[in-house]
């Protein structure tokens, strides 16, 4: 009874005493009509006839019942087979939502039309992989499979002609260049603000009303301050105005939460001016700056699909919006998925230097 | 100073008539006021006093981390111009939570730029005097709160300061580890006989520790009373056995609960 006996106590509250041991059986029990109670019901249903009118309601109810299910077969695993456990829930989850849409779409209880299922969504973010759009010269990745045959041909120049056709590329470049530009100046004025009050009083107020400004309304600004207000330059500097602000405001609240300690000793043992702020103050405030930085990339990430929303010829979100326009869905959603997969993979990106730069927190 | 006078007249500290005023909304708080204090080169001066008496705020004046209201505090520079003046062991410990135990102890070295190798060879040597070299790589997250302070106390004598300047270092220390402590800070002082100013709230540790007892009246602190102890030295927790130790801590005691009953009778 030994791995049980947290949940004993919790169940055993109020209880008698002689009721205490059973909650395994309980939970295998209630486990067991959990199970058949819900498999009932639905088959009761189509029994009457009545399962697809009711198919919303009762799939509603299914997930509900999932999370009880759930719940007294984690109280079930040894602690042995908790990660197992764990992982199952984490992927399980997500892929039982992608299989209950994908049938609820074959079976026609979704309007396919506006609402793909996935494996319709999968052919058509394979169809936009391989395929390159001789109209406007753009394909998703930039053929990356096609290197070699250039490599040999044109050399570099020809493989960068090649990626300079991506749309991926082309908005990873464009968060990556304004996500460095504003990051880096950003934490810097932070740093200014937090320690020097006279500069935080007169800047304060002024960042916190450009912070709540939605970018793309200024980004018409933004654009006539450029030769080429239809370039690449606007674009970046518009994600780098947005992750400037944010950091400036992050890391300023992030100095000035190093206890006063740390400071004083860094003074008294000798840092001043440079290796008072890499061996002191960026460290001291590194968490927060962090902690910044993860909202700061989805910050940028909003930022570049709204303009490439609007004023674009090419990237990720040039294409959602393009495919909605000509009433293409499963690209659209195939553009969406490409948008999550690169949030993910900058944020694993961010996580990774978060450890190398951090190492003292495990 | 003038150079007129005799070296050896010239004390390693001298604080004169140093005040300290905090502006607050309602007024000027006096945190310290009129406070003088001379320790010669090689003494180990203990201060004691009622908790708020401005205890911390005259070791800060004397690191030069805070400005002085009124008055003059010096220390007088060793033979070695690379040396730096002052150490401080912090009340809170105050090591970096992000260097290593090593890059920590090693930490004033590195700003006086001197070479990492050279650093962390003493980093280590001084890691070993307090049984902490096999923690040298770990995090301070990773280890107690005495050895945080203990490594604490060895950067600054790592540092090799003029003068070390300690803040109720063994403060927030549970009883037993505080013992050993003390017991290790008489080992190295009796071998480097530094010129250290030690503040604390144990009678016994004062005693035990210092040359000299310095008794601070509540706020606003002011000098109230000096005892000189002239205990035999090495000295070791064993001392705490001797009946004049315990004439020494009565005598101290009479002095200082009259001063904490008068302030806590002043207090509104
Ligand atoms: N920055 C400050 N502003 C106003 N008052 C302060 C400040 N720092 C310390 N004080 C006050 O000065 C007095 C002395 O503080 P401190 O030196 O820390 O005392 P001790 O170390 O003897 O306990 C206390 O009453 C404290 O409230
Ligand atoms: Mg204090």
């Amino acid at each position: 009874m030994t791995i049980t006996s947290a949940n004993e106590i919790a169940d055993g509250q109020g209880r008698e005493p002689a009721l205490r041991d059973s909650a395994v059986g309980n939970d295998k029990r209630d486990l067991v009509l959990l199970v058949a109670g819900g498999l009932a019901a639905h088959a009761l249903l189509a029994l009457l006839g009545l399962w697809r009118d009711f198919a919303w309601p009762a799939i509603g109810l299914s997930f509900i019942l999932l999370v009880l299910i759930g719940e007294r077969a984690g109280r079930l695993v040894p602690v042995r087979g908790r990660g197992i456990y764990e992982r199952t829930l984490a992927f399980g989850f997500p892929a039982l939502v992608l299989l209950t849409w994908q049938l609820a779409g074959d079976y026609g209880l979704l309007n396919t039309t506006w609402f793909p299922q996935p494996s319709r969504i999968a052919a058509g973010l394979w169809d936009l992989t391989v395929r390159y759009d001789r109209f406007s010269g753009t394909s998703l990745l930039g053929r990356p499979w096609l290197i070699p045959e250039v490599y040999a041909a044109d050399g570099m120049a020809g493989v960068w002609k090649l990626l300079s056709e991506s749309h991926l590329l082309a908005t990873v470049g464009r968060v990556l260049g304004g996500f460095i530009l504003g990051a880096v100046p950003g934490v810097l004025l932070g740093v200014v603000m937090g320690m020097n009050q006279t500069v935080r009083l007169m800047l304060d107020t002024t960042l916190s009303a450009i912070y709540v400004l939605p970018k793309i309304a200024i980004f018409p600004i933004v654009m006539l301050m450029f030769a080429d207000p239809f370039g690449e330059a606007p674009k970046i500097v518009v994600v780098a105005l947005a992750v400037f602000i944010l950091m400036a405001i992050n890391t300023m609240a992030g100095v000035r939460g190093i206890d006063k300690v740390y400071l004083m000793a860094g003074r008294n043992y000798g840092a001043r001016g440079w290796s008072m702020l890499r061996h002191v103050i960026l460290p001291g405030a590194m968490p927060v700056i962090f902690a910044g930085l993860r909202i700061a990339l989805g910050t940028a990430m909003i930022v570049i699909i709204s303009v490439e929303f609007v004023r674009a010829k090419q990237g990720v979100g040039y294409i959602t919006f393009y495919y909605w326009e000509v009433l293409n869905p499963e690209k659209m959603y195939a553009g969406l998925v490409v948008v999550m997969a690169l949030g993910v993979l900058l944020t694993y990106g961010l996580q990774w230097l978060q450890r190398r730069l951090m190492p003292w927190q495990r | 100073m003038t150079s007129a006078m005799p070296a050896v007249a010239a004390p390693k500290i001298g604080a004169r008539n140093v005040s300290k005023h905090y502006p607050t909304v309602d007024g000027v708080m006096v945190a310290l006021e009129d406070f003088s204090l001379d320790v010669t080169e090689g003494e180990f001066v203990c201060i004691v006093g009622p908790s708020g008496c401005g205890k911390s705020t005259f070791l800060r004046m004397v690191a030069g981390l805070e400005s002085i209201s009124q008055g003059a505090i010096s220390i007088r520079p060793g033979a070695d111009a690379a040396k730096p003046l002052n150490s401080v062991v912090f009340q809170e410990y105050a090591i970096f939570p992000w260097k290593t135990l090593a890059d920590n102890v090693a930490f004033g070295l590195q700003m006086r730029g001197i070479g990492r190798k050279e650093r962390l060879d003493t980093a280590r040597f001084w890691l070993d005097r307090v049984g902490l070299s096999r923690f040298a790589d770990y995090y301070p997250h990773q280890i107690s709160g005495g050895m945080k302070q203990r490594v604490s106390i060895v950067r600054a004598l790592a540092n090799d300061p003029e003068v070390l300047l300690m803040d109720e270092p063994l403060g927030a220390l549970d009883a037993q580890t505080r013992v050993v402590i003390q017991e290790e800070l008489l080992r190295i002082w009796e071998e480097t006989r530094k010129t250290v100013l030690y503040i604390t709230h144990s009678l016994d540790e004062a005693v035990l520790l210092g040359d000299r007892v310095i008794l601070m009246s509540a706020q606003p602190g002011r000098h109230l009373a000096t005892f000189k102890i002239d205990l035999p030295r090495p000295r070791s927790i064993a001392t705490t056995n001797l009946p004049a130790f315990a004439e020494y801590r009565a005598a101290i005691w009479e002095k200082l609960s009259a001063e904490v009953t008068r302030a806590m009778e002043a207090r509104p």
